[in-house]
């Protein structure tokens, strides 16, 4: 399948000398949701404030659609809509008013029914005619989206989406950015919010320093790097691993009463009867065991530190 | 050609002018009427006349330029600064339309208002005094070409600007002056020789010169004069502008 984006040997060096990002390698296929991790300063909204041609590349080439963003900047930013993070808005224009403006500049002719679906579909038709700075947080919010889906993009750029949102409405947006991959737009999201992006994306990129750490399916990697862990809970308290077992990953908590064995969900042999049979051998009882799976925030604070 | 992106900006820049309908056009009304009181009654009738004619008269022209000149200058920095100041203007930057579209769409509404403000001032002044104008057709073409030379300048401006000080500053501290000493108020020829000279160093002096002509054909300069220096403003501000989308100077980082 051919990418909707395509990044190559991106670099952006501000004129200040600090360089955001380095050699940046990306493609992006139709009809995915890619979602990008990383700490504040990492690159994310310069990446995007680039594609977009906002930020000005110092070298490398990125398409959208086939089309160069430099060279044919008419047929890729008509394909992109883009939600930036800021709650930048007119705010003594009114949503009506604003929504259709933004179809207009993106060069479509004008087409009330279709602002009026955008607006509904953002449950904003109701406050159409109320002044923007009358809305609160969340509602604009969703207006920045209304605008950046009035050009009906067919990739639609997402930068940190549901930063300030209520849970609830933050279930909202995840409905409407699954609603809109189903109608074929491409979503590529920035977040902070780890649940946001296991709860969303089918791949994952992590960026750091300006750099892309890694591309990677969503499953693949949880499952790659998701380590899982067996909790044992103690009918008597150890005060120390017996030494048998010191060759395991073993480490006791809760004053001895739980023991955590971690293992690697892909080897061969997860250890875990051999485990049983060493604490039966040790006459060591237990009263409950679980198992966990590490989360994507426990794989990205782990990537992060190898980084 | 993205017309519907210059459609929109246009539009979306002349309802800003019905919301601010007070401060865009009823208070210069207002600060002309004044300026007729003060000037044309109260100084007007110890000045009885000016080249032949009458002082409140010889004002007219003047001060629909005055108000021209500010207004264009203010409207057009207001129109492409406010996006920059409250960050609305990474939709522009990320919309597929060419530096030139923005262009039209900015500084052609700046332009409008101002124009029209310019007529209302007429109208305005038609109440105070007995205005004529010889030569109806040369009086648009110096309104239009001075109102979007100005707009362009107030464009420069409004990008260049990075607080609302820096947006006041050039339109308070050189076009009010310019104007004021530009021959708004009173024919060169009343100043002292030394005078008269710093007087034709003023860009303003030329284009107020050459809008009089158009009303009662005098002039202090030659009208070609004064064609050719909007000429040469045009071109100075094209080239900046030019300049500024070439290298997205204060625009794109």
């Amino acid at each position: 399948m051919e990418p909707v984006v395509s990044i190559k040997n991106l670099n952006k060096t501000y004129r200040g000398g600090y360089q955001a990002l380095k050699n940046i390698n990306l493609d992006i296929y139709p009809g995915e949701i890619i979602a990008l991790l990383g700490p504040n300063g990492a690159g994310k909204t310069t990446l995007i404030s680039t594609i977009c041609g906002i930020a000005q590349p110092t070298s490398g080439s990125v398409t959208v659609g086939g089309k160069d963003i430099i060279k044919d900047y008419r047929d890729t930013r008509s394909l992109i809509g883009l939600v930036p993070q800021e709650l930048t808005t007119d705010s003594f224009e009114t949503p009506w008013v604003t929504v259709n403006f933004s179809r207009g500049l993106f060069g479509k002719a004008p087409d009330h029914a279709y602002i009026e679906k955008v607006l509904r579909d953002v449950s904003l038709w109701e406050k159409r005619n109320n002044k923007i700075m009358t809305l609160s947080g969340g509602m604009k919010r969703r207006l920045l989206i209304a605008k950046a889906l009035s050009h009906e993009p067919r990739v639609l750029f997402l930068d940190e989406p549901t930063a300030g949102v209520d849970v609830e409405l933050r279930r909202e947006m995840w409905q409407l950015v699954h609603r809109l991959r189903e109608n074929g737009v491409t979503i590529i999201l920035t977040t902070h919010y780890i649940e946001e992006a296991e709860e969303m994306a089918d791949r994952i990129g992590v960026i750091a320093n300006g750099e892309i750490i890694l591309v990677e399916d969503k499953a693949a990697l949880m499952q790659k790097l998701g380590k899982k862990q067996l909790v044992l809970d103690l009918k008597q308290p150890l005060t120390a691993i017996p030494e048998s077992l010191a060759s395991q990953a073993l480490e006791l908590r809760r004053d001895g009463y739980q023991l955590v064995y971690t293992f690697d969900t892909q080897a061969d042999r997860t250890g875990i009867t051999s485990l049983l049979d060493a604490l039966r051998r040790e006459n060591i009882e237990f009263s409950d065991l679980s198992t966990t799976q590490s989360s994507l925030e426990q794989i990205f604070v782990q990537l992060l530190e190898e980084a | 050609m993205n017309i519907h992106a210059i459609k929109a900006i246009y539009k979306f820049e002349m309802a800003r002018t019905g919301r601010t309908l007070l401060q865009s056009v009823v208070a210069p009304v207002i600060s002309t009427s004044l300026y007729f009181v003060v000037f044309g009654s109260a100084i007007g009738s110890r000045i009885t006349e000016v080249e032949g004619i009458s002082y409140g008269a010889f004002l007219v022209p003047g001060l629909i330029m005055l108000s021209l000149l500010t207004q264009s200058v203010s409207n057009a920095a207001f129109g492409i600064y406010f996006p920059k100041f409250t960050g609305t203007i990474y939709e522009l930057l990320s919309a597929p339309v060419s530096m030139i579209e923005a262009l039209i769409g900015y500084v052609g509404a700046a332009a409008t208002k101002s124009i029209m403000l310019g007529l209302i001032i007429l109208a305005t002044a038609t109440f105070f005094v007995d205005v004529r104008i010889a030569h109806p057709m040369l009086m648009l073409v110096f309104l239009i070409l001075t109102g979007v030379t100005f707009s362009l300048f107030g464009f420069i401006i409004g990008i260049w600007a990075d607080n609302f000080e820096k947006l006041q500053l050039i339109p308070l501290l050189i076009v009010t002056p310019l104007v004021f000493l530009g021959g708004s108020f009173y024919s060169v020829s009343m100043l002292p020789p030394v005078w008269q000279t710093i007087t034709l160093m003023n860009p303003v002096t030329y284009l107020v010169s050459g809008f009089r002509w158009s009303f009662y054909e005098i002039a202090d300069v030659s009208l070609w004069v004064s064609l050719g220096m909007i000429g040469v403003f045009l071109l100075a501000c094209l080239l900046v502008v030019g300049w500024i989308f070439r290298t997205g100077y204060h625009l794109r980082s």
